[in-house]
């Protein structure tokens, strides 16, 4: 017989309450990473699935600004000599009366689309369904979506007016992808995108060098115009949402790292219950090293059992997720999609390994104080608190502080606040690691309580501030993580409200669409608006993305009517306006985004691809942005349409005069203009759907808080209760000596409270830290927003009170079996 | 002082064992009574009955004239912190606490605080020769000095009532007789009444009077 498995065997049939807790919380810190993770991936696999197939046998592509450019690029890019086909497309967002979502519409040449993007050509009875002008193809989910079959009509909203499609037949599309197909002409004529194009898909002459055509056909091309490979477009589109699924994948990890904690303190703990019997093995010959592999495999068979348990939950919660939340788990990058769930072996595999890591982690540093024991010392029984003499020494803990420090500031990785993460981790262990000092530095200030129950609490955990720590680390990292978070998404929520407060100066919003939509308002339009009866004031707005740099998401042009004495007032700036001088550059307002992304500062001269020539501006100030991550930049609309002729506008925003009603105005544009052809709010409902589309987006990371938290209130029970039955001697003592059960569980409950309070001071200290790192660092360099920091004072003060009171009764609860008949016979057992 | 009335108790087990049928027993003030017996004879459990941690199948426990069956858990917890003192074979002593307040627990149980406690617990050190070993930690005494404190915490609250279970089952044959003797004498000077559980001669030896407990009762030797 092996006795060490014997061993190992006798210890988790011994402790199969904690073993099982210990092996749950790691199986839920797994199940979370990898749902996120399976979800994360799904997505991104079937969006760049999507492209893909979409993109047919199209070796490049190129795109221009989503108002488009001059097709006679087109005749440029199809006469290079190495281009086998090209096949020009006009992409546009089409908006569909009484519906609040946009279908993506493609016009296309359906004889050029047949030899490059194939998908793209419809598929109906008639052939010459193609060419019509008032024929139009679905996709299956886009026929799902509107609940249509083929033969019905569509209309779609074009400017203020609507178009309407047969539809004519359906699309190979892959499945889940809404879209919709017309002839090119059809697009430009009905849309008034006469003579421009979005798109031209090109396949190379075969045996031609792609990279070779690519730079010909560059070397053509205007200013915002680009020509790139399709799977760079996907790729686009991952790295666009990257730090979103790195932070929630982050998230998930801290599960696992409070996880980890929870195998710690059983581990810690099993290690002192059991200190006679490896003393008395270490006598009977087993060495060190077969002493630490034990152990370490005691914390291994709960990473296995745990992970194995969390990969199939795991599986599970990412399908609930996707019903739930979607596939963007929230963010909007690829709302409306609805991909099949991706199973990864490899990536299974990964998280499991995590699962196990994670507990042998927690595992190491019980298996070095037992292989350090004395055996002879250990083999007398006694203080235990020797068991965490270990901990003693505050280097390592300080050490970890100090690292932190050294690397917050340090920028992103990759675009990916990586140095950030590490410090956040640095300051976690560090803190975890000088708890006793913690621990004891705070019970000693407490003031003397009298010579009963509480008294004695008091004294016990002032005498083993290491088996405090066991108690106190789950709950110190869960308090951390939870209150850290409060306070970036507090700070974040306010700097929202406060920045919609300022961007939203009038009483009245009105939209036709955005960038690329078949809705839009023209000169007409615009003088109607203006002189609705109740409307004292207009102001209009174009909006384009335009993209600066191929391989970069495009930015958002916002042409408004704004000038540059009064900027302030009407852009959040951050920190001052310059003057622009007349005879220089017209001035641009960048937004924090843009300004990290390409180095812009005020007083610089950037350009920006307009009408297909790069024009200079004047970098005239800085602006905080919460709508748009990728970068905005804001110019004087007059100077927009002097430089490009288009005087078609997305948005107004309208003053009311003295006496005039919202809803008056409401009806009156509606009268004017058709009933829902254009959207309509006010600042208040504008400023309530943001801050209900800011919680859905949270709503992940508010989830993943709560199972930190619930993780850490388990690790707290199954440490009070292990701790309880440890001492099941000294209660059985103190019943003999006169404690009533009540006492004792009241000496309990102030141990509880101690420890829970301690828990939380460090926890609330540490997370405020921690904030500070989320606010001014993580949210910074992963989303390029800054914002002011708030904290929920009120939130935290019950979040507190809550956990305190929680806390102490979950250690109640958990020892009261501790106070059982059974102590009174547990004076008389020996080990 | 203490008398058992046909006191009967059942191990529960499993199986279930009946321990003792019918046990009676009258202890005099200021007398000191041993009981011997065969392992798992029900020694430890007729302590525990005495003391109140325990409840009879039949019979009754009055203790200086209270009925302990009668009361309920509460009530045999208050009598015992207020008249009985306890010595355990492996002197449970709390290791985070040092010597001189392990001493002064039955004290603060009984709400004597401060000057009056450090008082008492002061005399009974001194009785027992560890006078300066009050704010000793409990790691750094020996097994006998251990002992010595678990007999000094159980008089310092002037019990009516001393129990010891094995006090010298854990100590070397000279500590062992050092321990017993200085029970003894201190039982003695304070006019305690002490019932003492033991399978040592010399231990035994040291009361007025030996008893072996057997299925059906006590009988002296």
């Amino acid at each position: 017989m092996d006795i060490a498995l014997a061993v190992m065997r006798g210890t988790f049939v011994a402790h199969r309450g904690r073993t099982l807790v210990a092996t749950l919380a790691i199986a839920l810190g797994v199940a979370l990473g990898f749902s996120i993770h399976t979800v994360n991936r799904s997505a991104i696999a079937e969006f760049t699935q999507g492209v893909s197939t979409l993109s047919g046998s199209a070796d490049l592509v190129v795109r221009g600004p989503a108002d488009g450019f001059d097709e006679a690029v087109y005749a440029g890019v199809a006469r290079e000599r190495d281009v086998g086909a090209a096949s020009p497309v006009v992409e546009i967002d089409a908006r569909l009366p009484s519906r609040d979502d946009t279908l993506p519409l493609a016009g296309v040449d359906a004889f050029r689309a047949a030899a490059v993007t194939p998908a793209l050509v419809g598929r109906g009875t008639a052939a010459l369904d193609l060419l019509r002008d008032d024929r139009i193809f679905l996709s299956p989910a886009a026929l799902a979506m509107l609940g249509r079959a083929v033969g019905d009509t569509l209309d779609v909203q074009a400017g203020t007016g609507v178009a309407t499609f047969t539809i004519a037949g359906t699309l190979d599309a892959p499945a889940g992808r809404r879209l919709a197909v017309v002839d090119i002409a059809a697009a430009q004529e009905r849309f008034a995108r006469l003579g421009r194009i979005t798109r031209i898909d090109v396949r190379v002459r075969p045996g031609a060098d792609a990279e070779a055509v690519r730079a010909a056909i560059a070397a053509t091309l205007p200013a915002g115009v680009t020509v790139t490979r399709p799977d760079e477009t996907a790729a686009l589109a991952s790295r666009m949402t990257r730090a979103y699924r790195v932070n929630l994948n982050v998230l998930a990890l801290v599960a696992l790292f409070t996880g980890s904690l929870l195998v710690f303190s059983t581990q810690a703990l099993s290690v002192v219950r059991r200190r006679t019997q490896l003393a008395l093995l270490r006598t009977l010959g087993l060495s060190r090293r077969r002493l630490v592999a034990l152990l370490l495999a005691e914390g291994a068979a709960i990473g296995v059992a745990g992970a194995a348990i969390g990969i199939a939950a795991g599986y599970a919660l990412a399908l609930a997720l996707l019903r739930t939340f979607g596939a963007d788990l929230g963010a909007g990058f690829f709302r409306g999609d609805a991909p099949a769930l991706d199973f990864s072996p490899p990536a299974a595999a990964a998280f499991a390994l995590f699962g196990v890591l994670a507990a042998i982690a927690g595992a190491w540093l019980p298996a070095l104080e037992a292989a350090r024991a004395s055996p002879a010392a250990a083999i007398k029984a006694g203080d235990d608190e020797s068991a965490f003499r270990g901990l003693a020494s505050p280097w390592p803990g300080v050490a970890c502080l100090v690292a932190a420090a050294a690397i917050v500031a340090l920028p992103p990785v990759g675009g990916l606040p990586l140095f950030g993460y590490a410090a956040i981790a640095l300051m976690l262990v560090g803190t975890l690691l000088l708890l006793p000092r913690l621990a004891r530095a705070l019970l000693s200030r407490v003031p003397p309580l009298g010579a009963g129950g509480a008294s004695l609490a008091l004294a016990s955990l002032r005498a083993a501030p290491g088996q405090a720590t066991v108690s106190l680390a789950a709950i110190v990292a869960a308090v951390a993580l939870a209150v850290s978070m409060a306070i970036m998404v507090a700070s974040f929520r306010e700097s929202l409200a406060t920045w919609l407060d300022r961007v939203l100066p009038a009483d009245v919003y009105v939209r036709a669409g955005g960038a690329q939509s078949s809705a839009w308002l023209d000169a007409d339009d615009e003088r109607a608006l203006a002189s609705l009866p109740g409307v004292r004031r207009a102001e209009f707005m174009r909006v384009l993305r335009v993209v600066v740099r191929g391989d970069e998401a495009p930015i958002v042009l916002l042409a408004r009517d704004v000038d540059r004495a009064s900027a302030s007032e009407h852009i959040a700036l951050v920190g001052d306006a310059i003057d622009v001088p007349a005879d220089g550059p017209p001035p641009a307002w960048v937004s924090e985004a843009y300004a990290d992304r390409f180095g812009a500062a005020p007083g610089a001269t950037i350009t920006l691809p307009l009408a297909g020539r790069e024009t200079a501006f004047t970098v005239a100030g800085l602006w905080r942005d919460y709508a748009r991550q990728t970068g905005a930049v804001i110019v004087e609309r007059a100077s927009y349409v002097r430089l490009t002729g288009d005087a078609r506008i997305n948005d107004a925003a309208l003053w009311l005069a003295p006496g005039a009603s919202a809803d008056a105005l409401r009806r009156a544009i509606d009268e004017r203009f058709g009933k829902d052809r254009l959207t309509v709010a006010t600042p208040e409902e504008i400023r309530a759907l943001s801050l209900a589309v800011f919680d859905r987006t949270f709503a992940v990371t508010y989830a993943l808080e709560a199972v930190a938290i619930a993780i850490g209130l388990v690790g707290l029970s199954a440490t009070f209760g292990a701790l309880a039955l440890a001492r099941r001697r000294e209660f059985g003592v103190l019943r003999h000596l006169g404690m009533t059960r009540r006492e004792v569980g009241a000496m309990l409950a102030a141990e509880g409270a101690m420890v829970s309070a301690v828990g939380l001071v460090v926890g609330l200290a540490l997370g405020g830290a921690i904030s500070l790192v989320l606010v001014h660092v993580v949210n910074r360099q992963s989303f390029r927003w800054s914002m002011d920091l708030h904290v929920p004072a009120g939130q935290l003060v019950a979040f507190s009170l809550a956990l305190l009171a929680l806390a102490t009764l979950t250690a109640v609860v958990s020892a009261r079996r501790a106070t059982a008949g059974d102590t009174i016979a547990a004076v008389r057992e020996d080990w | 002082m203490i008398r058992l009335d046909g006191l009967a108790r059942t191990f529960a087990g499993p199986p279930p064992r009946p321990l003792f049928a019918s046990v009676s027993l009258d202890v005099a003030r200021g007398e000191i009574v041993a009981i011997v017996g065969e392992s798992g004879s029900g020694k430890s459990t007729l302590l525990n009955l005495i003391a109140g941690l325990d409840v009879p199948d039949a019979g009754a426990v009055v203790v200086d004239g209270v009925t302990l069956s009668a009361l309920d858990d509460d009530g045999r917890t208050r009598f015992r912190r207020e008249r009985i003192g306890f010595v355990f074979q492996a002197f449970h002593v709390l290791p985070y606490l040092p010597v001189g307040a392990n001493v002064a627990l039955p004290l603060a149980l009984n709400g004597v605080r401060d000057a009056a406690a450090d008082a008492r617990v002061a005399e009974l050190l001194d009785a027992v020769g560890l006078g300066d070993r009050a704010a000793s930690p409990p790691r750094e005494l020996s097994g006998g000095e251990l002992q010595r404190v678990a007999i000094a915490r159980a008089l310092v609250h002037a019990p009516a009532i001393v129990l010891a279970d094995e006090p010298t089952g854990n100590l070397d044959p000279r500590t062992a007789a050092t321990i017993v003797a200085l029970l003894r004498d201190t039982v003695k000077r304070r006019q305690a009444t002490a019932v003492i559980v033991t399978h040592s001669r010399a231990a035994a030896a040291a009361a007025d009077r030996v008893l072996e407990l057997r299925p059906d009762g006590l009988v002296g030797i």
